[in-house]
């Protein structure tokens, strides 16, 4: 066991440089010439070149991916033009947003997924598994920014039981006290019942949007392991000793069908990092994602490539944790 | 008995339905690509002050935009780039990809470590959130999002034609191929390589679904294909600002029209995998 976990830590060593080399060609060796941004559309090519010298990028590529890396572990990844702040400043200040919306889809998507997967398996063929199909195929191919879209539309312009799509507090409503900085959870814990109403009207249609975009993979995994498990012999021995058919299928079957399950959440996980963009920006939530896209959009190609170095560590991280509990769940990796 | 037995058929015989009416709106889809010009009257660019932000009807079926122009002629349009996107992207990974994940199965040694730790490297990113770095570094234009979307993809193909190498290098038939002395690159491109490629078909089929969807977001979010050229996600952009007004038709079309490429590409996607590899019957 602990040759196993020692082994999968190490590995995340060459990982993270392969991520920071990635990162640092896409922020300092392609077009679009950080000194030529900070220069400004009137410097002159002496103003560039002093611009180069003295953001060192005149010195071989060894020595500046050197000084980007070490500027990374320090937390220095660089100040933003629009907001003439660290860009991590910027970033810490809206990971909370980011994470109050993943932790809400994934709520979302593990809530209704599972149960989902586990009655279209039961009742194979009866109209919960028409529907769990139909969504397995469907869900998987509508675009997330438009499904966003669809929902406003029909809840907030339509219907005008939906705030309107303007971040995570309605205009007239004020923060909760910060002590996580999810505010639905500061809201509870303080006993702010405004702001949690507030918060959690604006959270639920983007939650809804962005937890369904990665239900449908999900479900299809565990309807099709269900399957399996409940054709296997030990199920079929459970049937025989006449145990309770709730025991053998939200006991023995779904906890083996749980393996799989973690597996996917990795790949979930990347799902809902490339949503989170997208659902940021047609809800105008203030995370991570919307804060690079905007930036971009005055110039400042800075913070995006913090952004997709951020997202890469974090998922990195995800899948390690992943390994690990999968190592724990199944004895069978750890003796490979 | 009989009943289960009439159910497995009745699944079997939706199942070719689907993929069939999925394969006739893949050959709709290309049609419509390749002749789009001749197949409404209006110019996808064109401004008409006299007819701007009309409702479906009569003469534009699916309404007009801000500009007046007509919002089907539009949409046929922007399936010319879309799919040419997808099938670009498509084509440049399968290719890298196949050729990185050959040398990688059949030698092995220094040459497969160094190439599967690159691999690894791009796969540490979402692909997505990869894809939007690339671009915002290249600058967006139709080749650098072709190019970001390939990089993203190469892995699947990479890591995919590794696993096969893997298995055939030790089959006898290239041990023969190797004992009367043909050349290293003669065995694994002619030998060994048309072996690997029926799981590879399958993946390719499924990732141009999810190149189209790329695409679309990276365009939606102002990384990809810009205004004025038209393509769905740009379309989908430049309509969500008019929800408000309630005017439906500009972010629905074009979103409906990602959906119908999309889910053609899986739907065959999945026929050629239940045809080439039945193990994965079933899922």
């Amino acid at each position: 066991m602990t040759w196993y976990l020692l082994k999968r830590l190490l590995l995340v060593v060459p990982t993270l440089f392969g991520v920071t080399v990635i990162t640092f060609t896409l922020t300092y060796l392609l077009p679009g010439n950080p000194a030529l941004v900070k220069a400004g559309p009137l410097a002159n090519p002496e103003h560039i070149a002093e611009m180069e010298r003295r953001m060192g990028l005149d010195r071989p590529v060894v020595v500046q991916y050197w000084r980007y890396v070490s500027g990374v572990v320090r937390g220095d990844l660089g100040e933003s033009a629009a907001t003439g702040r660290p860009v991590m400043q910027d970033l810490v200040q809206r990971v909370p947003a980011t994470l109050e919306l993943t932790l809400a889809s994934l709520l979302v998507a593990f809530g209704i997924g599972i149960p989902l997967g586990v009655v279209a398996a039961v009742r194979r063929d009866d109209w919960v598994d028409h529907v769990s199909r139909l969504l397995g195929v469907g869900g998987v191919a509508m675009p997330t920014f438009w499904t966003g879209l669809l929902v406003l539309y029909v809840f907030f312009y339509k219907l005008g039981v939906a705030p309107p799509p303007l971040g995570r507090l309605s205009p007239g409503a004020s923060a909760p006290t910060a002590i996580t900085g999810l505010y639905t959870v500061d809201a509870l814990v303080t006993g702010n019942w405004p702001a949690l109403r507030s918060a959690l009207a604006q959270l639920v249609l983007p939650a809804l949007t962005l937890g369904f975009s990665v239900m449908a993979p999900l479900t299809r995994m565990v309807r099709a392991t269900m399957l399996e498990v409940l054709e296997s012999d030990y199920i079929k021995a459970a049937w025989a000793a006449g145990l309770p058919r709730r025991t053998i299928v939200y006991g023995d079957a779904l906890r083996n069908c749980m393996i799989p399950v973690i597996t996917l959440i990795g790949v979930v996980f990347g799902f809902l990092m490339a949503g989170n963009v997208v659902v940021e920006i047609v809800f105008a939530w203030p995370g991570i994602g919307n804060y690079a896209v905007t930036s971009l959009m005055s110039k400042d190609a800075g913070p995006i490539q913090s952004f997709v170095l951020f997202v890469a560590v974090v998922y990195v991280l995800v899948n390690l944790a992943v390994d690990l509990a999968y190592g724990l769940v199944d004895p069978r990796i750890r003796l490979r | 008995m009989r009943r289960s037995a009439r159910a497995a058929l009745w699944r079997r015989l939706r199942r070719n339905t689907l993929s069939l009416a999925a394969l006739g709106m893949l050959i709709v889809l290309t049609t419509v690509a390749l002749c789009a010009p001749w197949l409404t009257p209006y110019d996808p660019d064109a401004p008409d002050a006299e007819h701007v932000l009309q409702a479906p009807g009569l003469r534009h079926w699916l309404g007009t935009d801000i500009y007046g122009r007509d919002q089907l002629t539009r949409i046929l349009h922007a399936s010319r780039i879309d799919l040419l996107v997808a099938l670009g992207a498509t084509l440049i990974a399968l290719s890298t990809g196949v050729v990185l994940g050959a040398l990688a199965g059949y030698r092995g040694g220094w040459t497969d470590q160094l190439l599967m730790r690159a691999i690894d490297a791009v796969m540490a990113f979402p692909s997505f959130i990869l894809a939007m770095g690339i671009t915002a570094a290249l600058g967006n234009n139709t080749l650098n999002v072709i190019a970001a979307i390939a990089i993203t993809h190469v892995p699947i193909y990479t890591r995919l034609i590794r696993g096969e190498m893997l298995r055939v290098r030790e089959m006898e038939y290239a041990e023969a191929a190797r004992t009367v002395g043909n050349r290293q690159r003669r065995i694994i491109f002619h030998h060994l390589l048309p072996n690997c490629l029926p799981p590879v078909i399958v993946q390719a089929t499924l990732a141009m679904g999810f190149a189209v969807l790329t695409v679309a977001a990276l365009s939606f979010i102002g990384l990809g294909i810009r205004p004025p050229m038209s393509e769905w996600g740009a379309m989908t952009a430049e309509g969500a600002g008019y929800i408000v007004s309630g005017e439906w038709w500009l972010f629905l079309f074009p979103g409906l029209a990602i959906i119908a490429a999309v889910l053609s590409f899986n739907l065959v996607g999945d026929a050629l995998r239940d045809l080439l590899d039945p193990r994965m019957r079933g899922l």
